[in-house]
């Protein structure tokens, strides 16, 4: 459960990273592709070659997603929903407990690259907490 | 047997050269005693774990993640044979720990973020994939002898 101390701890690291989150969103996915190939059975119409655009473009709306669930953990729910009817009933990408924590895993190296000390072993359970919360709210809808 | 091409080695021995074991090992036990606090039950007699910054100072559980990491540093020099490698530590496990073999893919990849933290934009997405598949190799071979 995301604790107070949690959301605070989030919202200072999301701060902290001047500018750079879209960048760190095609980096998330990029990573992703690399280490969990399967993972690109869901983009077969993407470029998925180095510096894509359809991955950097992809990455930025991934990152605004996650941006807007920062903004309003005390009801990921909500405010999730609309992704959670297109994850279940559009996308029917595998239950995001499963694809999601390769994204999860991706995302935290591509903070913690960047973050390096500043990515403290309170922040990554926080992180870590938060990716599970909005894995769940995504796969809400599935059945 | 799993194949390593002969750039996975380089970047895995590459970044293995950069790493200090003692801190990286004791740094990610530590870490998965506080992301994942479950685990701790597999250390109810190494004392203090009350808070991250207990679990984080505590000499058994720096000891330990030196030890744990010490073992993959033989698994890097064994990469043609880690079933073997890792045979006996499998048993100990199963047998005499009763691990879950789960916990072994979550500290792999708590393994991989403290790397990503310590090297910055050196852990490129290429070395987190030979990385990414030595965790679950060593994570699969450490499993191979549960029964």
């Amino acid at each position: 459960m995301l604790t107070a101390e949690d959301k605070k701890l989030i919202q200072q690291m999301w701060g902290k990273l001047g500018g750079a989150e879209e960048e760190i969103g095609a980096e998330a996915l990029t990573r992703m592709f690399h280490s969990y190939p399967p993972t690109k059975t869901y983009f077969p119409h993407f470029d998925l070659s180095p510096g894509s655009d359809q991955v950097r473009g992809h990455g930025k709306k991934v990152v605004a997603a996650l941006s807007t669930a920062i903004k309003n953990m005390d009801n990921l729910s909500q405010a999730l929903s609309e992704l959670s009817n297109l994850h279940a009933y559009n996308l029917r990408v595998d239950p995001p407990r499963f694809s999601l924590q390769f994204l999860s895993q991706c995302l935290q190296v591509a903070l913690a690259t960047r973050l390096g000390k500043e990515y403290t072993p309170e922040v990554h359970s926080a992180v870590d907490k938060f990716m599970s919360a909005v894995a769940s709210v995504l796969a809400e809808k599935y059945r | 047997m799993v194949h390593w091409s002969a750039e996975e080695k380089q970047l895995i021995t590459s970044v293995w050269a950069k790493v200090s074991v003692e801190e990286c090992g004791a740094e990610a036990l530590a870490r998965l005693l506080i992301v994942y606090p479950w685990t701790q039950r597999f250390f109810s007699d190494f004392g203090n774990l009350s808070s991250p910054t207990a679990i984080m100072g505590n000499p058994r559980v720096r000891a330990h993640g030196k030890k744990v990491l010490t073992s993959f540093g033989e698994a890097i020099k064994n990469l043609d044979n880690l079933k073997g490698t890792y045979s006996r530590l499998s048993e100990l496990h199963c047998d005499k720990l009763h691990v879950d073999p789960e916990n072994f893919r979550l500290l792999g990849d708590i393994l991989v973020i403290v790397l990503a933290s310590h090297l910055g934009r050196a852990f490129t997405p290429v070395c987190q994939c030979a990385w990414q598949k030595l965790v679950g190799v060593v994570a699969h071979a450490l499993a191979h002898k549960y029964h």
